[in-house]
């Protein structure tokens, strides 16, 4: 059965994906917005940062993040200034990782939402009188909810299944940055197996429930 | 160059796309239905969209009935001018229920510049029974209706129509162009509505704008225009001429009815619009053919005595275009020219007009 540092890592998982998740939400409509919009040539550079770790090992992430936010890096010179200390080993350095690594999973369904609205309901809107701004909340939102439902959704999921980015920035800190994932990892390391396969279990019923969801909530083609 | 005119739509674009130039400066009447009318590619529709502010037109000038959209000082954005605009593809929020669609627009019009409720335009666009439904439920024809109602529920001061009922089949047109005459009739708000339907212009518009290439190559009234023998644009079988009728009586026994123009009557299939009614008729050029003596003994039943203004080659080499004068009415005859050597056509010439078929517009 789950032991009480196994419960501390669900409980910990959870908070940093959930965290991660409406920080990007926030962090990811703007930048989505613009690459749907946008004619300007950086289009496809910024694009492909925000991708970049679909493709990259999640250490080679965690490393420069590391770099970055480390007593001598940038970041941490700045965090530093700013009386904040340095992130790594800290649950909110991993909350920082955790938005650079799951940013493309909640950026592009955003992004391919907008971009499948297309021009005429904001042409339309702006015909009957509403602004800008106005138009994004009455309009384009609830239009790319479905969009909205698939991004939180992988971003939530993806955070919880992250692991090679925790373990560079956030090392194995009980109760501060021991996720579920690394836990795993640890008991398996111990030999622990008993315990190793709950917590496995739970993840694969976890995913599993997550794709279901997203399956059956935000079936293909229903839009219009 | 004022553009403070109290009245009228005037109107200077000059906009530059690689390979196509909108170049036009217009002066519009203030009031009533004008038709932009060209075939596609015209750039009548880029004008509809640069005078909606939905088309960036640097160095553009707009002013509507005195109020300055657009100069050198002046930008307004699309959602800040008092326009309705109706779309070909009826635009309605696809998330909100017809109700909600109508409210859209009037809810974001202040409360002073309401001119026009909501219950009105439902009414008018009899669309009360809808209000309920989402769009997706909509018919076509359903939806165009509920899109021109948004549009006026905003109390538009001009109202924008880009070929509200091109993507619409014959049947459904039918169904719409009832109501747009009503909009005419019952509302004062002056109409620029984009088409290449010269049957939707004949029966709707009263000043016609003829675009072609991007400049706009004739301006005037409906009648005057559609009667010019050097419309530069061909209209094929459309040509003909729309004439300003009123029904003075009806004949029960043959189901007819018969009109007043200025200059002469005729007589039209009845369709049940009451003495004293006004409404158009058109006649097609081809439909009229001459005679140098009224003709016994034919099925034609409307004869006209005519005036032989001008004539010019047809776009067939073997056809010829007449312009003939009824009164104070003008009339084409689309004849071969073998038959006006025949006739030995010239001005001023006194000549009978046949009329084969009279279209009445409702």
């Amino acid at each position: 059965m789950l032991g009480d540092s196994d419960i501390a890592a669900i409980v910990l998982t959870l908070k940093l994906a959930s965290v991660t998740t409406l920080l990007l939400l926030f962090i990811g409509t703007p930048i989505a917005w613009w690459l749907a919009r946008t004619r300007s040539p950086w289009k496809g550079a910024i694009g492909a940062v925000v991708a970049l770790p679909i493709v990259l090992p999640p250490t080679v992430i965690g490393f420069y993040l590391l770099v970055a936010m480390g007593p001598n890096g940038p970041v941490g010179q700045l965090t530093q200034s700013l009386g904040l200390g340095v992130l790594p080993f800290t649950f909110s350095g991993l909350v920082v990782a955790s938005v650079f690594y799951s940013m493309p999973f909640v950026v592009q369904p955003i992004q391919n939402a907008f971009e499948a609205i297309g021009e005429w309901p904001l042409e339309a809107a702006a015909t009957l009188r509403a602004s800008p701004l106005d138009t994004f909340f009455s309009v384009v939102l609830p239009l790319a909810r479905p969009g909205y439902l698939t991004a939180s959704v992988l971003g939530f999921a993806h955070t919880v299944g992250e692991f090679g980015v925790v373990l560079m920035i956030g090392g194995n800190i009980p109760d501060k940055t021991r996720v579920v994932s690394v836990q795993i990892y640890d008991h398996v390391e111990a030999m622990e197996y008993g315990q190793a396969h709950w917590l496995a279990a739970i993840m694969v019923a976890f995913s599993f429930v997550v794709l279901l969801l997203l399956y059956t909530l935000n079936p293909t083609g229903r839009r219009r | 160059m004022n553009s403070g005119n109290a009245s009228g739509i005037r109107a200077r674009f000059r906009i530059d796309y690689s390979g196509f130039l909108l170049d036009v400066d217009l002066d519009l009447p203030g009031r009533g239905v004008t038709a932009l009318f060209g075939h596609s590619g015209s750039g009548k529709t880029t004008l509809l969209r640069a005078i909606a502010g939905l088309e960036p037109a640097p160095g553009g000038r707009l002013a509507v009935n005195g109020e300055v959209w657009q100069d050198e000082a002046v930008f307004r954005p699309t959602w800040q001018r008092p326009l309705g605009y109706v779309f070909q593809e009826a635009s309605l929020f696809p998330h909100l229920s017809v109700q909600a669609n109508l409210q859209y627009g009037q809810t974001r019009v202040p409360a002073a510049a309401r001119r026009v409720s909501l219950d009105q335009a439902v009414a008018l666009l009899d669309i009360g029974h809808l209000l309920g439904r989402k769009p997706a439920r909509l018919s076509g024809g359903e939806r165009q209706r509920v899109g021109i109602a948004r549009a006026l529920a905003t109390s538009p001061r001009l109202l924008l129509m880009d070929e509200p009922l091109a993507a619409l089949d014959h049947a459904l047109k039918q169904e719409i162009l009832p109501y747009l005459e009503r909009l005419h009739d019952e509302l004062d708000i002056p109409v620029l509505y984009v088409s290449h339907a010269p049957d939707e212009v004949a029966r709707l518009a009263d000043h016609i704008v003829v675009m072609e290439g991007g400049h706009a190559v004739a301006n005037g009234p409906l009648t005057d225009t559609l009667a010019r023998l050097d419309l530069p644009i061909k209209l094929g079988e459309d040509v003909g001429v729309v004439l300003d009728a009123v029904v003075t009586a009806r004949d029960e026994e043959w189901h007819l009815a018969h009109m007043d123009f200025p200059g002469g009557h005729l007589w039209v299939r009845d369709q049940g619009l009451p003495v004293g009614h006004p409404a158009r008729v058109r006649i097609l050029a081809r439909d009229v053919s001459l005679a140098r003596a009224p003709v016994t003994g034919t099925s034609i039943l409307n004869t006209l005595p005519a005036i032989v203004v001008d004539s010019v080659a047809d776009a067939h080499p073997a056809l010829t275009l007449v312009k003939l004068r009824v009164g104070e009415s003008l009339l084409l005859a689309r004849l071969t020219l073998r038959s006006a050597h025949a006739l030995e056509l010239t001005p001023g010439q006194l000549l009978y007009a046949q009329i084969k078929a009279v279209a009445l517009l409702g």
